[in-house]
């Protein structure tokens, strides 16, 4: 019985996939992506989404150690906290960023550097969501490893930032593969935060899936699911790549 | 020479009190007890790794009661070897010489001198994965030997190996208390190992703490 609901899953992953391809024609996909704004909406993602994957790692990394290797008053408080993007509705995040802006710290921060409905509020936007997942697979990665071997480094003259360098961090190297491809990954399909914390304004904060929703919007179709289409091969490409390269190195 | 004087240790629920004793230089001590008496305890508390609420230990003429692992220079050999699997066996018995920063072709030295007084030399090249029980165990004594530390605590080496591996590893302790002459402190369930290595044995029971000759811990447990 678990296998046929397992196997129904991935086949109507692959089944939605498929229906998308037959919905467009190769003239289609490449007439998007001779058209100026998508190939800018491309770019944009390709870079708030590497920025976002980048600065989603610079947290996760010490974040899930110290949640993963100590123990303080509050610590129960800190992980649900952790955990309220990945269980809020991605609109709500980004209202909630919005009104955060609208405060005197926001109107502060925006008198010196515009924010909303710039580039910046993509990737706030895209970050807020990606980080979540990114720490919280970290967070399991380093609870996975035996912190025995960190204890052995200690005495044998590490001190606890040596300890986590050389022996921690390399054999959380998969871990840190899979919290990448998961951010990025998340960080491309974002939509609901950024329509509203950055707008859908062309040639400006216009991501990939800001095109398919402009371009639905004006009812045309085909090239909404080109775009869609593109998504998805550029992020199952991400995904396999980190896969593999992952593999490969643990194989070394 | 290792002196724990009024050792108070709480860990949740679990508490030791007035843990007392003192091993002598050169000394081959075996320290033993039931399972979850807080044998392993005490060991991370000498090395370190866990905190003492009251009490002070003396290494030599320092009280390091306060120090972090690193300054206490002891060599901790767990269990399991806890061997670093990002590295190779030379890398890991010379791990510690590294971060002392010493120059190269001495860490080699080292790591060379070692693996021969072990019988580990054809393994250094290899992984850590790669490698049966016995040859972990050997491998751990070797980096924690490397940077010639004042005491080697040894948390049951020999009790996860089997019956062949452990007359080796047995043979091997013996071979290393007689060439080196390296204060002990050792972790262990049998009273062959207190027999045969220990010049004394420190009986755990209920909390207290108890100093025998090795001949008179058959009789006690």
């Amino acid at each position: 019985m678990m296998g046929v609901m397992a196997s129904t899953y991935i086949f109507l992953i692959i089944a939605m996939m498929l229906a998308d391809l037959s919905y467009t024609t190769p003239y289609h996909i490449f007439e998007a992506l001779k058209s100026e704004e998508i190939q800018y909406a491309i770019k944009l993602s390709l870079i708030t989404c590497t920025v976002t994957m980048i600065l989603s790692l610079l947290v996760a990394i010490p974040l899930g150690y110290f949640m993963a290797r100590f123990e303080f008053r509050g610590k129960k408080v800190i992980d649900a906290i952790l955990d309220i993007p990945i269980v809020l509705p991605p609109l709500v995040i980004g209202l909630s960023l919005l009104i955060l802006f609208q405060t005197a710290p926001g109107k502060f921060i925006e008198s010196h550097m515009r924010i909303t409905y710039t580039v910046y509020s993509v990737v706030i936007a895209q970050f807020m969501v990606a980080c979540a997942f990114a720490v919280r697979t970290m967070y399991v990665t380093f609870v996975q490893i035996n912190n025995r071997q960190e204890q052995v480094a200690l005495t044998l003259g590490c001190n606890q930032m040596q300890s986590f360098f050389y022996v921690l961090l390399p054999q959380a190297k998969n871990g840190i593969l899979t919290a990448a491809s998961l951010a990025w990954a998340r960080a491309l399909g974002e939509f609901g935060p950024i329509l509203i914390f950055s707008g859908a304004t062309r040639m400006r904060t216009e991501v990939l899936p800001t095109t398919v929703f402009l371009e639905m919007s004006v009812g045309n179709i085909e090239a909404a699911v080109a775009v869609s289409l593109i998504m998805i091969f550029s992020g199952f490409a991400v995904l396999m790549i980190v896969r593999l390269f992952g593999e490969k190195k643990t194989a070394i | 020479m290792i002196i724990c004087k009024d050792l108070n240790i709480t860990q949740g629920a679990f508490k030791l009190s007035n843990i007392n004793f003192q091993i002598k230089k050169g000394e081959y001590v075996v320290l033993m007890g039931k399972t979850g008496c807080g044998k392993t305890t005490i060991l991370e508390v000498i090395c370190g790794l866990r905190k003492l609420s009251s009490g002070e230990i003396w290494l030599n003429s320092n009280e390091i009661s306060n120090f972090v692992p690193a300054q206490r220079e002891i060599g901790y050999v767990p269990q399991d070897g806890a061997l670093f699997k990002n590295m190779t066996i030379a890398q890991n018995i010379g791990f510690a010489l590294k971060i002392r920063k010493w120059p190269k072709n001495e860490i080699n030295m080292r790591v060379l001198e070692l693996a021969k007084l072990l019988g580990i030399e054809p393994l250094l090249n290899r992984e850590a994965h790669d490698l049966s029980g016995g040859e972990k165990q050997r491998v751990a004594l070797a980096r924690a030997l490397s940077f010639y530390p004042k005491i080697l605590c040894l948390d049951e080496p020999i009790s996860a190996l089997d019956d062949t591996t452990k007359v080796e590893m047995f043979n091997l302790l013996l071979e290393l208390k007689k060439n080196l002459e390296i204060t002990v402190l050792h972790i262990s369930h049998s009273k062959e190992d207190a027999l045969k290595l220990s010049d004394k044995v420190l009986l755990l029971t209920n909390g207290v703490l108890n100093e025998y000759k090795p001949t008179e811990i058959l009789n006690k447990i």
